[in-house]
């Protein structure tokens, strides 16, 4: 990383392990990673199935906790941390984009973006303002009232990054976004997370299988059989 | 906290608007019948009570034999009409007695015929059971004495032996007697026993005697007290008198019994009471079942909407916020059915009430207890789902298809 002005860690790992079951029947999902992402920067994780970049993932969105080593969270130690003090952390820092979009089946945009406001107890004008700047942002003003039936599988992903987006998170995560989307639309969401990354600064952490997707990433990292193998700057 | 489980509850509810409502109905039902079971045992014993009340509480009647058990009358001596002025001489707190002797029997009109209960008796009978007369008149003292075949009919009789004509001077047949009807007596309706107490002929007492029974016996002695009296006072006197009179050895029970129409009204709204009870009991437990019903949607409900749950906790949803929603969603849902059960308790209770002809009375308590209990079965069947989708894995539930 020479040549780069050093940023702030947001992130770090150090020697996480994750390891599910035990004796010979134990698997390292994890075997020892070393990771470090500053504030700010746009990053891609690429491997194959069973690489461990899942697991990372799920390690780094709070929502699992490590076998073994520490994960830092600008500086504070998650791995520490209770179930309900992991979900604040969820709460107040992160916002998460799916593969399978995962939006409340049956439920108004505007609601499904309302979500994760009702749980930080935002009142309910603010609320409702903020959905839909948050809707606005993606670019879906006057589809508030739609559900997710009603949307294109684009449209659905630009609800859950606005969703994502709306609690002004520190960092986003975004598990295959554009997996179930063509070619096309996976441009469209992949120029729409770029200029969040540029425009606002937000910390970008994505996994993705499409090479031409991770290019949009400043750095990609490549995991093979729970070890990180690779960092490459794009 | 609250406030917000409610509005994520109410969102769901509204979304899943015919699996709420078939949630719902369980409890609705349950509801319902728990107060309509109430207010109609409520509104049976009103009846009860009334009715017995417009016979006068002040009546007693000495009936032969004793008071339980079967055939326990066989051999017990009936009354004799020295036995009714002996009473009458002796007990002053006495106002009015009647001698009776009854017997069922067919009365014949022309063609038309009706079986009927004859009673032999004479004026005061009117009196001790507030008979009114409709038309016609009563007894006279020499068809008393002389036991004329004399009859006065009640409004049953009255309206299947001679539907719209004048009974007044017709000759009923009652065995071999032809009866002239002198007088028609004013209905009284249904008793308390749901008997026809307007089913009945009235004859001086000397006629039945020795026209229909053959014999000098009296069945059945009525009498009422003074008002101001206690009756019970009353009653031991008259046990006294009674004993005296049919020779009962003291350490021998009684061959006859005395009853009062306060014993008889608690007796009878009691066993309407554990009716009441016994009916509110089986619709408690359609309530209950109503409870599980409850519990087994919102298990249903909690598998089916896994993904949900893992979205709610990934986007950082405490496990008792989730816990309280899907808890303030079953009891949102009982709690709204037990209000629609509610309603439609009162529609079906006046209803119903009207229908089986029964006073409507309110209970309050029962519609307070219904509801609350409506609500703590959405509380008790609503917790164990609740806590197994607040304990879900997120990245599991999030993988759930």
């Amino acid at each position: 990383m020479a040549g780069l002005s050093v940023p702030i860690p947001l992130i770090e790992l150090t020697a996480v392990t994750k390891v599910y079951g035990q004796g010979d029947a134990a698997v390292h999902a994890l075997a020892g990673i070393d990771l470090r992402i500053a504030a700010g920067e746009l990053v891609a994780l690429m491997g194959p199935s069973g690489s461990g970049k899942s697991t990372a993932m799920n390690i780094l969105g709070c929502l699992d906790t490590p076998t073994a080593g520490t994960y830092r969270f600008r500086g504070l130690a998650v791995t520490g941390l209770s179930r309900d003090e992991r979900a604040r952390l969820r709460r107040n820092e992160l916002g998460f984009v799916f593969q399978g979009f995962n939006l409340l089946k049956r439920t108004s945009a505007l609601e499904n973006v309302e979500l994760p406001l009702i749980y930080r107890r935002v009142p309910r004008s603010e609320r409702v303002a903020r959905a839909r700047q948050a809707l606005a942002r993606v670019g879906l003003s006057g589809r508030e009232g739609h559900t997710p039936g009603e949307l294109s599988g684009g449209q659905q992903q630009r609800v859950a990054i606005a969703r994502a987006i709306v609690t002004e998170p520190s960092l986003l995560l975004a598990d295959e976004p554009t997996g179930n989307l063509d070619t096309a639309r996976g441009h469209e969401i992949m120029a729409l997370l770029t200029q969040l990354n540029r425009e606002r600064g937000l910390t970008i952490l994505m996994v993705t299988h499409e090479a031409d997707m991770a290019a949009y990433a400043h750095r990609v990292i490549h995991f093979r059989d729970g070890l990180v193998v690779n960092e490459a700057l794009s | 906290m609250f406030f917000n489980s409610l509005l994520l509850a109410l969102r769901e509810i509204r979304r899943n608007l015919l699996r709420s409502a078939l949630t719902m109905l369980g409890i609705i039902i349950g509801v319902a019948a728990v107060i309509v079971m109430v207010t109609l045992g409520d509104g049976a014993t009103l009846q009860v009570t009334r009715q017995i009340e417009s016979l006068g509480t002040n009546l007693l009647m000495i009936r032969m034999g004793q008071r339980m058990g079967p055939g326990s009358s066989a051999n017990a001596p009936p009354f004799k009409l020295e036995d009714v002025v002996a009473l009458q001489r002796e007990i002053p707190a006495i106002r009015a007695i009647a001698p009776s002797a009854a017997q069922g029997m067919t009365a014949i009109v022309g063609s038309r015929n009706w079986s009927t209960s004859v009673t032999g008796t004479d004026n005061r009978f009117f009196t001790v059971r507030n008979w009114v007369l409709a038309e016609g008149r009563l007894f006279t003292d020499s068809e008393l004495r002389a036991g004329r075949a004399v009859c006065v009919i009640g409004a049953t009789v009255r309206r299947e032996l001679f539907g719209d004509q004048d009974p007044l001077g017709t000759r009923i047949r009652l065995k071999q007697i032809a009866c002239e009807v002198i007088g028609l007596l004013e209905g009284k309706g249904q008793s308390a026993m749901g008997a026809d107490q307007d089913d009945l002929i009235l004859m001086p007492l000397r006629t039945f005697q020795r026209r229909i029974a053959g014999n000098q016996d009296v069945t059945l002695i009525q009498l009422s007290v003074h008002e101001g009296v206690a009756l019970e006072r009353a009653r031991a006197d008259i046990e006294r008198l009674m004993r005296e009179r049919r020779h009962v050895h003291p350490s021998d029970l009684d061959n006859f019994s005395v009853r009062d129409m306060q014993e008889i009204a608690t007796m009878l709204t009691g066993t309407t009471q554990i009716l009441t009870a016994l009916l509110s009991a089986v619709a408690a437990v359609s309530l209950l079942v109503g409870g599980i019903g409850i519990m087994n949607i919102m298990l249903v409900s909690v598998t089916e909407r896994t993904r949900e749950i893992g979205i709610r906790l990934a986007i950082g949803a405490l496990e008792r916020e989730v816990l309280m929603q899907f808890l303030v969603e079953a009891v949102v849902l009982s709690s709204l059915g037990g209000l629609l059960g509610i309603l439609l308790a009162l529609v079906a209770s006046v209803g119903l009430t009207q229908l089986l002809r029964v006073p409507y009375v309110f209970n309050g308590a029962i519609v307070l207890t219904a509801f609350g209990f409506s609500a703590m079965v959405g509380i008790l069947f609503g917790y164990f789902p609740a806590r197994r989708a607040a304990q879900l894995d997120p990245i599991e539930a999030l993988r759930h298809e």
